[in-house]
């Protein structure tokens, strides 16, 4: 087999991991270097593909084989999928080329369960310690560990890779045990538990001396939403605990999607692709505005409205928390306002030092004042009270009703 | 009125000294007219050289700006600029970039925005090709890149850092950038790319970027907000995008049509089975009849009340099976429960200082808790430990009891009102019985203190160092 119809199969397999931000990584350059690479601060995407999602790493699977029947998954064991497997070799050789071409910022590497778990992991590790060592590689690295490899090999994937990640898949036990029957949400957690205590040892010697330590920054996960009958707030929750014990950088939510040879027991269509978007909007609501899974979702209502953004949701249901007044609100409830980012609330809580806020001001800060009206006080604009009552601000922000086709 | 005609000249640093002097002249922003035209600037030759008549002080966020929107295409920039200065310097306007909402600063950060976009969109999309090495060996390589703005000093500075090891040079109409591994060099722009050979890894790049696309979730619109179509012809991956696009239906509804597969039998495998093993739920025996490695076992898979939901894992005790000395904590803390061991956070380094102050060996006792999940509530970005209810308490006890009755120790020691409710019951307030209690069914000699983790709540320094020997001499009442 060629190295592209290799490549082909290997790429193929790995797309429907959502994981591909490069952000995060310690601040490095390849001058006094043999090789090339730098990373730090923001990650940047170099590409796109038309499924308008980003690409910034070579995503590959060392291989496809796996031992391992998840049944949402295109390389399970019982698939009929054609197989291949890279050489370490041709990993490394493959990121390098495409990294001095720019094409990519760096590896994110992965690999069907062969033999067991520590054998798989010595070959992922293998790739990147390579990288690293012989070919002074500085670019990005993320690898995908398995939670029952040993915790030395795990500890190496962290010294080499700058993120590592353990896919949780799916938000319960009992999800796993229909759907990906090797898979153990407890081991998987005690790994995630293990990693943070690495992670955070790592960070304080960095801190109190040892400045030039190589270890990764950050853990993440990623969730596959619709393909049982986990409900949003199932996923909110697991998410929350997630960040909380085990300070994950990030939960990625990948909608089902559909693959060739689907196993009897999954749905056969995809969750509309909104529900991923509606999810990463709470889970930001989470991270960086102050909500708490519980404020976002109730038990009588578990499912995310796929109809308006969940900021706009929680306002409508909690109109007596506004108007807010610009002026001299405190920074968390400016942050509660639909319609109004992190930035600009930072950017309001500068400007009222010097100036007090009125509607013009807003626009310019490109925030749409359609949005925000009712919901706010500025010095010229004290909304009507009827406007929070009325049952048509919910009309306003539902999404038009679309013209029907004549027949 | 007198206009003035001031030619900014090609960049920053000439736009900065032409504002400096004319600040310096006083002379306002109405009266200025920034022109490039190539038709040579009012200050004539015998001008250029003059020494600047002021010292100008601005912020650094000033520079930072003026030189980001210096390099925008518009041409307008430099009055804009000039007019920001002028209000800061001349007006006392100190605080104005923080005014984001201002007139002016508004405008400017666009251009700022516009400029760092461009940046990032050079970072993202220029596209090295391979053009052969050095005599000394190095590669070298060459990229063509057509930005809407005149950005490539500000973007090159990047790729000198991160490809330090090869030599590069990147042409674009509006200047160009080169690196032979020691300094950048720049020189004024090329209409056309000089050197248009194509890549031979370009193939297999395009191989990669068909394999990653997944037809199942076209979103054409969210592409090109981010790859708009203008950088389209200058990236090899680009000319799939029609192909994919109109073939993504086909392929979607070829995958649906196939027929679903059986599930296949688990292979013969040792690691499979170890798994199997691993994942199997212990049936959960009378505990007084199981060995302490399997009760250690069985508690992880208890479900006797809701705290495992939430937990990483349970976590049993600690110790010799024949230690004379056993020890009851309340719960695990976040980092017990992270390591599935007790006594390994802040609290139980304090109660190892106790015990050797006390004489006491860690390692000969045997050490768990009253209950072995961790209860927690979502505080801020953290997990805060919570008192465990007496329901939960309860539920907990046959783990407990099951451990004493297998070590069966001399001494025990129950640190705080959670070990007591436990195994004393309810009603036991620790500051009345504190010391020796009597409950031979427990041990020949049970004690009862407070929790280490009370110990380091007290916030007066004083209080804590009285209380801690109050705390060592609880300890060695055991001996
Ligand atoms: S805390 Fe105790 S009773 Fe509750 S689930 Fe855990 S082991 Fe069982």
């Amino acid at each position: 087999m060629t190295l592209d119809q290799k490549l082909a199969i290997l790429a193929d397999a790995a797309k429907y991991d959502a994981s591909c931000a490069s952000s995060g990584a310690t601040r490095r350059d390849s001058v006094g270097g043999k090789g090339v690479g730098s990373a730090g601060g923001a990650g940047i995407c170099h590409s796109y593909a038309p499924d308008g999602r980003c690409i910034s790493l070579l995503k590959i699977l060392l291989t496809n084989r796996c031992l391992y029947d998840c049944h949402y998954c295109i390389n399970r064991r019982s698939s009929n999928v054609r197989r291949a497997a890279f050489t370490p070799e041709e990993a490394i050789s493959l990121t390098l080329d495409f990294y001095k071409r720019n094409y990519i910022e760096g590896l994110f590497l992965s690999s069907g369960i062969i033999r067991s778990a520590d054998h798989t992991m010595e070959q992922v590790v293998q790739v990147a310690k390579t990288l690293r060592e012989v070919h002074d590689f500085r670019g990005y690295i993320h690898l995908k560990t398995i939670p029952e490899a040993s915790p030395e090999l795990i500890e190496q994937a962290a010294r080499y890779a700058d993120r590592i990640s353990i896919n949780l898949e799916l938000p319960s036990q009992c999800s796993l045990d229909r759907l990906a029957p090797e898979k153990n949400l407890g081991r998987t957690k005690q790994a995630m538990g293990r990693i943070r205590v690495k992670l955070e040892d790592a960070a304080e010697q960095k801190r109190t001396g040892d400045k030039k330590l190589r270890h990764a920054t950050g853990q993440s996960t990623q969730v596959i939403v619709g393909a049982d009958g986990a409900t949003d707030a199932d996923f909110l929750a697991r998410s929350d605990e997630l960040y909380r014990a085990y300070r994950l950088k990030r939960v990625y939510y990948s909608a089902f999607s559909p693959i060739p040879e689907p196993s009897s027991v999954l749905p056969l269509a995809a969750p509309p692709l909104v529900r991923e978007h509606r999810l990463y909007q709470a889970d930001w609501l989470m991270r960086y505005y102050g909500f708490r899974n519980s404020e976002i979702l109730t038990p009588e209502e578990p499912n995310l409205d796929l109809s308006l953004d969940p900021k706009l949701a929680w306002a409508l249901r909690n109109r007596q928390e506004f108007p807010v007044d610009l002026q001299k609100a405190p920074r968390e409830r400016i942050l509660r306002i639909p319609g109004i980012g992190v930035k600009n609330v930072d950017r309001i809580l500068l400007i009222r030092r010097h100036t007090s806020i009125r509607l013009e001001d807003l626009v310019r800060l490109r925030i749409s004042l359609e949005k925000v009206k009712p919901f706010l006080i500025t010095a010229d604009h004290h909304p009507a009270r009827y406007l929070l009552d009325s049952d048509r601000l919910l009309a306003r922000f539902r999404p038009k009703p679309t013209q029907l086709e004549l027949f | 009125m007198m206009m003035r005609c001031v030619d900014p000249g090609p960049g920053f640093d000439t736009w900065r000294s032409a504002a400096r002097r004319l600040i310096g002249e006083g002379v306002p922003p109405t009266e200025v007219l920034w022109e490039s035209d190539g038709m040579g600037s009012l200050f004539g030759d015998e001008e250029a050289g003059a020494p600047e008549t002021i010292k100008l002080v601005v912020s650094p966020a000033f520079i930072e700006l003026a030189r980001a929107v210096s390099c925008h295409a518009d041409g307008r920039r430099w009055a804009l600029l000039y007019r920001i200065l002028w209000r800061i310097a001349k007006l006392g306007e100190r605080s104005l970039l923080e005014i984001a909402s201002d007139r002016d600063v508004a405008q400017a950060r666009m251009m700022a925005k516009n400029v760092r976009r461009e940046i990032h969109k050079m970072h993202a999309f220029v596209r090295f090709r391979k053009a052969g090495e050095d005599e000394t060996g190095r590669e070298c390589f060459v990229a063509w890149f057509e930005p809407d703005h005149f950005c490539i000093e500000l973007a090159a500075g990047f790729f000198a850092k991160r490809f330090a090891n090869m030599n590069w040079s990147i042409f674009t109409p509006k200047g160009c950038a080169h690196w032979m591994g020691e300094e950048l060099k720049f020189s004024p722009g090329v209409e056309r790319d000089p050197c248009n050979d194509p890549d031979a890894m370009d193939a297999i790049w395009r191989t990669y970027y068909r394999s990653i696309f997944n037809p199942a979730r076209l979103k054409l619109k969210a592409m090109q907000a981010e790859m708009p179509k203008r950088y389209w012809k200058n990236l090899p991956e680009a000319e799939l995008i029609e192909e994919l696009t109109r073939s993504s239906a086909n392929r979607m509804s070829g995958m649906i049509a196939e027929e679903a597969r059986v599930v296949r039998p688990v292979p013969r495998n040792a690691y499979l089975g170890r798994l199997q093993d691993l994942s199997a739920v212990p049936e959960i025996r009378e505990p007084a009849e199981a060995s302490i490695q399997e009760i250690a076992r069985m508690v992880q898979a208890c479900r006797h009340c809701p705290l495992w939901e939430n937990a990483t894992c349970a976590v049993a005790g600690e110790g010799p099976a024949d230690a004379r000395l056993m020890i009851v904590g309340e719960q695990p803390g976040d980092r017990e429960d992270l390591e599935g061991r007790p006594f390994v956070g802040p609290a139980g380094q304090l109660l190892d200082r106790a015990m050797k102050e006390a004489g006491l060996d860690r390692n000969g006792a045997y050490i768990t808790n009253a209950v072995k999940h961790f209860k927690w509530v979502p505080r801020g970005k953290i997990r805060l430990h919570q008192k465990p209810s007496a329901g939960e308490i309860d539920a907990c006890k046959p783990w407990v009891l099951a451990e004493l009755a297998k070590i069966s120790p001399d001494a025990l020691i129950l640190l705080g009102g959670t070990a007591a409710r436990s195994l004393l019951g309810a009603g036991v307030q620790i500051t009345k019985m504190r010391g020796i209690v009597d409950a031979p069914h427990l041990a020949k000699r049970v004690i009862l203190t407070v929790h280490p983790s009370y110990l380091l709540r007290l916030p007066d320094e004083m209080r804590k160092e009285a209380e801690f020997r109050a705390f060592v001499k609880d300890l060695s009442l055991v001996l």
